[in-house]
């Protein structure tokens, strides 16, 4: 259940735990079938998506049922721009879909804060089915339940430099693609990771644990619910961002509140209480979902079950469990 | 003007359905501080228990038999199987909860409204069910020049009927008292000598059955599918959210203004009929935070 | 020097008048206790001045500004600081993380988002200095959650400390701590406080360490001061002996066990 506090000594720990991992993940898809390395790259997308959800969860004590909006808005800005602006770059997408989504995140956020806990979830589910109500109905702007195709094809990625026309474009952007993720997932880590253990980190867990005293200790709790809001709808665009070239399709699916449960899921099974719990339970997740679809058509049925234990008997999530199993060792040798 | 007419007992009709639903999710949030994500999926439920036995052997017989009257006695079935589902829902799942925060109420609820989702699509499959038996049996009255199933008048008679005799229920009765003092204060309550935990599975089940009597008067007009419940689930929500989260008055007037907001968005302004709905709740949350009858 | 001046102050709970036209005046360096029965307002006075609940007429002036309408947060900023009568900390942070938050805070660095927060050495080697003050800084690394109950008293007081406030609030810093831990705790507080030139009042209904620490008390009654002065002329107070203790004479005021 504890937030690691980072002492000195233990960030030279971290990085170089977090530089093996990043190893590892660079040579992956050169061992593994294209396959596995399509279904890695949707983990790490998810993980940035959870990452961003967990600094309101985890760190401002916000329990978000909305968060699809954000994903939603980012996947369908890219849409939008490679299909009305018939622009290529990749890096375009991603700030103007980042730029939309702040936006959203800030109207919407602005208003959320203003309550806690039961209205504050009800609220943000609310105004996440606005955006699903308006992209399901107005099916000329964006094909409706159809959606929107996006063609891994025309996309451009570092400016132009990577393309993908020509013979095997699938495969070029796949692995071309997973790298270009895995980038971006390792500065999204790096900037939650200081970001929450900065100051004004340390002031969102004031707020979770004790909003009156963090009143009383001159910390504006409202203004900075707000930012945790803007900065954690903000990435969770970004997940949306990369998830749709690589799905091919935005679809209103995406905005329709079960997939913000599915985003609160995934954070809880890796623990919600600490910095890495999301990004554990966003990979653990993806591929839980894609086995059990695999598997039985009664997939969702096997998800519930798994939600249902999860929250009843481990409630610290993966990650949560096994520091707390570690803890337990340490203090038995 | 007929078709306005028309329109009205229709938005009526809608109402008395949502009513059913959005009461039973308040009083559970009223009575136990709950708020069931799943509670969509158990109006789902009743819908396709109802529609199943309806339509089944049972339903086939008693139709042959005793005509009309025999399918509508089979109708309060599905709200009742609905019922006994909650009644062993909330001391498993949800009765080991009560200490914990609101989070893991919404998580397990969640979780039960996935699991709920595919054990309805095993047991009754992916086709549409329908109890459309019982509409056509009651026929239809003549509207101006235009006609209309009666049976919509009926649901609205019983929807009507249920807000009366939920009322009668909660105000009027020992057991009503009972649940009231409980939602107070609970901890009050378990110290008057009241069995705090026989009355919260107690208000759980009824909160089912308002919701199962929702799906089992809805499902002869319009057949129940896969993933009604996840759609139910939101505009109880908005019902609820306008009226005041735990009020009965609440539920009754949030239901009459949603129903005539979407039956009138869909007529002038169908493509944002919805989006106007949800900006209207969330208005609501920003203004009024306990709606127009809740307490908070 | 006047720091902080009440004028006719007031707060009505519907018919409760909580705060009763109430007119306070505490001098820089003055360690006051407001005492009385229960309900007679102390709390409320507190609660008001430190903006937790707005007055319904009258003004606060602090350190010669009117105040009367900031917010919490401006007043905590112009060095106000309180703490509450239960133990409020943040219960999953450690015992160093909540006074260096309040470190952070008070010298506007809290909305820093691109520095490490225990890297910055000065906030560090302050909140161990306070931390040390107060006896915790073996505890510096433990969750607050986990702290003894005195120990997470002390924190409490550390944490308003922390932000360097002209005038220190303490809402019965002692209560519910035994009878042996309550002069411990409570000589840290005064050295601490007296050490920091911090004006001090505390609400407290404990009388011998009402007497043994402040130079001025305060007694309430039903939303209004009743009486004011040093120990030595509250003690012969038989008026107030009455309300307190409901008897008077020399003895009133001395412990009975």
């Amino acid at each position: 259940m504890v937030i690691a506090a980072a002492s000195g000594t233990s960030i030279w720990r971290i990085t170089i735990v977090s530089a093996i991992i990043l190893v590892i993940l660079a040579i992956l898809p050169q061992l593994v079938e294209p396959y596995q390395t399509v279904l890695l790259t949707y983990g790490l997308i998810m993980a940035i998506a959870a990452l961003g959800f967990n600094l309101l969860l985890g760190y401002t004590g916000l329990l978000s049922f909305g968060h699809s909006a954000y994903f939603g808005t980012g996947a369908y800005t890219v849409a939008f721009i490679m299909r009305d602006f018939g622009a290529h770059s990749m890096e375009l997408c991603i700030v103007g879909g980042m730029l939309g989504t702040l936006i959203i995140a800030a109207i919407f956020g602005f208003v959320c804060v203003r309550h806690t806990r039961i209205f504050f979830g009800i609220l943000t589910l609310a105004l996440s089915q606005v955006l699903w109500s308006l992209a399901f109905k107005f099916f000329w702007v964006t094909g409706g339940t159809d959606g929107i195709r996006v063609a891994s094809a025309n996309l451009t990625l570092v400016g132009g430099l990577i393309d993908f026309k020509g013979a095997r474009s699938f495969q070029r952007f796949i692995y071309a693609y997973y790298y270009y993720v895995l980038v971006l997932f390792a500065i999204s880590t790096v900037i939650l990771w200081v970001i929450t253990h900065s100051p004004f980190g340390k002031a969102l867990q004031a707020i979770r644990d004790n909003e009156t005293r963090a009143q009383f200790v001159g910390i504006s709790v409202r203004r900075y619910r707000w930012i945790a809001f803007m900065i954690s709808g903000t990435f969770t665009g970004l997940a949306g961002i990369l998830w749709v070239p690589l799905n091919g399709l935005t679809t209103p699916d995406i905005l329709y509140w079960p997939f913000s449960g599915e985003i609160v899921f995934m954070t809880v099974l890796g623990g919600f209480r600490s910095f890495s719990g999301p990004i554990v339970g966003a990979m653990a997740f993806n591929y839980l979902k894609t086995y059990a679809i695999a598997s039985t058509e009664y997939w969702q049925l096997l998800l519930g079950v798994v939600l249902v234990i999860l929250v009843m008997a481990l409630p610290a999530g993966i990650v949560g469990t096994a520091a707390r199993l570690a803890a337990k060792l340490r203090r038995w040798k | 003007m007929t078709i306005f007419v028309i329109q009205i007992l229709n938005s009526f009709f809608y109402a008395a359905v949502l009513f059913l639903i959005a009461a039973g999710l308040s009083l559970i949030y009223g009575v136990m501080r709950i708020v069931n994500l799943a509670h969509g999926a158990l109006y789902a439920l009743g819908a396709y228990v109802s529609a199943w036995i309806v339509g089944g052997a049972v339903g086939r017989a008693l139709e042959d038999n005793l005509g009309l009257a025999g399918l509508l006695l089979l109708l309060p079935l599905g709200a009742i199987a609905v019922a006994a589902v909650g009644a062993l829902l909330e001391p498993t799942l949800l009765r080991p909860l009560y200490r914990r925060s609101e989070e893991y109420h919404l998580l397990v609820t969640f979780g039960l409204l996935m699991i709920l989702e595919d054990v309805m699509k095993l047991l009754f499959g992916g086709t549409p069910l329908s109890a459309g038996a019982i509409m056509d049996r009651m026929g239809s009255m003549p509207v101006g020049r235009l006609i209309y199933p009666t049976y919509n008048l009926f649901v609205v008679a019983v929807g009507l009927g249920a807000a009366i005799g939920l009322w009668a229920f909660i105000y009027r009765t020992k057991f009503g008292v009972i649940l009231r003092a409980t939602s107070q204060d609970r901890r009050m309550a378990a110290a008057l000598g009241i069995n705090v935990s026989r009355v919260y599975v107690q208000a759980f089940a009824i909160g089912c059955f308002m919701a199962g009597l929702g799906g089992a008067v809805v499902v002869p007009a319009q057949a129940a599918v896969l993933g009604m419940g996840i759609e139910a689930l939101i505009l109880a929500f908005v019902v609820v959210v306008i009226g005041g989260l735990g009020s009965l008055q609440g539920a009754l007037v949030g239901a009459l203004i949603v129903s005539f907001v979407r039956t009138a968005g869909i007529q002038f302004f169908p493509e944002i009929e919805l989006a106007v709905l949800y900006l209207i709740a969330a208005a609501v949350l920003l203004v009024r935070p306990t709606g127009l009858f809740g307490r908070a | 020097m006047t720091l902080l001046e009440t004028v006719n102050l007031k707060k009505y709970f519907g018919d409760t008048h909580a705060v009763d036209d109430v007119n306070l005046t505490i001098a820089e360096g003055e360690f006051v206790s407001v005492v009385g029965p229960n309900g007679a307002g102390k709390t409320s006075l507190c609660n008001v001045v430190s903006a937790y609940l707005a007055p319904d007429s009258g003004k606060i002036i602090f350190k010669g500004s009117d105040v009367t309408h900031s917010s919490v947060t401006e007043r905590v900023k112009a060095g106000i600081a309180r703490r509450f009568q239960l133990v409020n900390l943040f219960d999953d942070l450690t015992a160093f993380d909540n006074v260096a938050l309040a470190i952070f805070s008070r010298d506007g660095k809290i909305r820093n988002m691109t520095t490490l927060a225990h890297r910055d050495r000065g906030v560090t080697i302050e909140a161990d200095t306070i931390l040390d003050q107060f006896g915790l800084v073996n505890k510096r690394n433990e969750i607050a959650r986990g702290l003894a109950q005195g120990e997470r008293k002390l924190l409490d007081v550390a944490l308003a400390y922390a932000l360097r406030p002209k005038l220190l609030f303490l809402d019965e810093p002692t209560s519910g701590v035994s009878t042996r831990d309550k002069d411990k705790i409570m000589d840290t507080i005064a050295s601490v406080v007296r050490g920091g030139g911090i004006t001090a009042v505390i609400i407290e209904h404990d009388m011998d360490v009402v007497f043994k620490y402040s130079n001025r008390i305060v007694v309430m009654h039903q939303g209004a001061i009743l009486a004011q002065g040093t120990p030595h002329a509250i003690r012969n107070n038989d008026n107030v002996a009455m309300i307190l203790l409901g008897s008077s004479g020399p003895d009133a005021f001395s412990r009975k066990d």
